[in-house]
């Protein structure tokens, strides 16, 4: 007749369940019940995906180019630090 | 102790790292370029400013050459010298703020006020096909450096670098608690700014229940 109406739920406990969910928290009990109010509640549906998708995007990137006179750099420091730790064995 | 190196494989990190600390300054630098970029990254991430994530990179490495021997195989290699490379991009990020030897602010944020979601809608691409977009890089560099530093700092660790709730929250200073809390201010940061560009208007959810766009008491 009716849709089912997800359990009652505060606003940060929904969030916070939210956040154990994507976690797989499954142990908390803020999280089973954000898994029950989700099977009735497509907005919540939505966000979760939305956070699992940003956190995939942030993962997924390109890896930042790293810049040669820093490869240099650091080589040079590298080899002068080197020197200093094993001296016998430097060069 | 340092765990044994595997048997046939002299190039893995921990084999060159057993050759580093012999005194081999090759396998270092092999070592080094192999992780190298992973460090950058999330210097970068942390820091957004390229000169500082440099200097951060450097800072590592350097102290690598130092406590060669601290390695206890507690975790992977690169596991080790990224949270060698957190430490000092936080020490940075405290500098930045002035306070040298305040942890990231230890004031627990706890879950009132939280900002609610308020542009709801599936993402029009998955994530696979939108992460080699040149406008996606600058669109999700931006929203990362517009975070408060220490939302940034528990997302990019446990989010993007996989370190768990509690290695995270040794690394930072805090409770276990609280990193859950920051992580979740910053996921629901991100999970904004993000999907009002990327989402799909057309499928945008019109929530049947208040709790999300209209919470009671809120605007």
């Amino acid at each position: 007749m009716t849709d089912p109406q997800p359990p009652a739920m505060t606003c940060e406990q929904i969030l916070q369940g939210l956040n154990d969910y994507v976690d797989g928290d499954t142990l908390s009990a803020v999280c089973t019940e954000f898994a029950d109010h989700l099977a009735g509640c497509n907005p919540c549906q939505v966000v979760v995906d939305n956070i699992r998708n940003t956190i995939r995007l942030y993962k997924a990137g390109e890896p930042y180019p790293v810049p040669p006179e820093m490869t240099d750099r650091l080589r040079d420091a590298l080899r002068r630090k080197w020197a200093e730790r094993f001296p016998a064995k430097s060069d | 102790m340092l765990p044994p190196p595997p048997p046939d494989d002299s190039s893995t990190d921990l084999a060159l790292l057993h050759r580093a600390r012999a005194g081999e300054f090759a396998a270092f630098e092999e070592l080094v370029t192999r992780l190298q970029p992973r460090v950058y990254g999330l210097a970068r991430r942390m820091l957004g400013e390229s000169h500082d994530a440099e200097d951060v990179t450097q800072q590592t490495f350097l102290s690598l050459v130092e406590h060669l021997d601290g390695f206890r195989g507690e975790s992977s290699v690169v596991t080790w010298v990224l949270r060698i490379a957190a430490n000092h991009a936080l020490k940075l990020l405290r500098k930045r703020r002035g306070l040298p030897t305040v942890p990231l602010g230890e004031t627990d944020d706890g879950y009132a006020d939280l900002p609610h979601p308020q542009y709801i809608a599936p993402w029009r691409d998955d994530p696979a096909d939108l992460a080699g977009r040149h406008e996606t890089r600058h669109l999700i560099d931006r929203a990362l450096a517009d975070l408060d530093d220490k939302y940034r700092a528990v997302f990019v660790l446990r989010d993007v670098e996989g370190f768990s709730v509690k290695e995270t929250a040794d690394l930072l200073g805090i409770s276990e608690a609280n990193v859950k809390v920051r992580l979740l201010r910053a996921r629901l940061a991100l999970r904004e700014k993000l999907t009002a560009t990327l989402g799909d208007e057309a499928a945008r959810a019109r929530p049947h229940s208040p709790h999300l766009l209209a919470p009671e008491g809120r605007t």
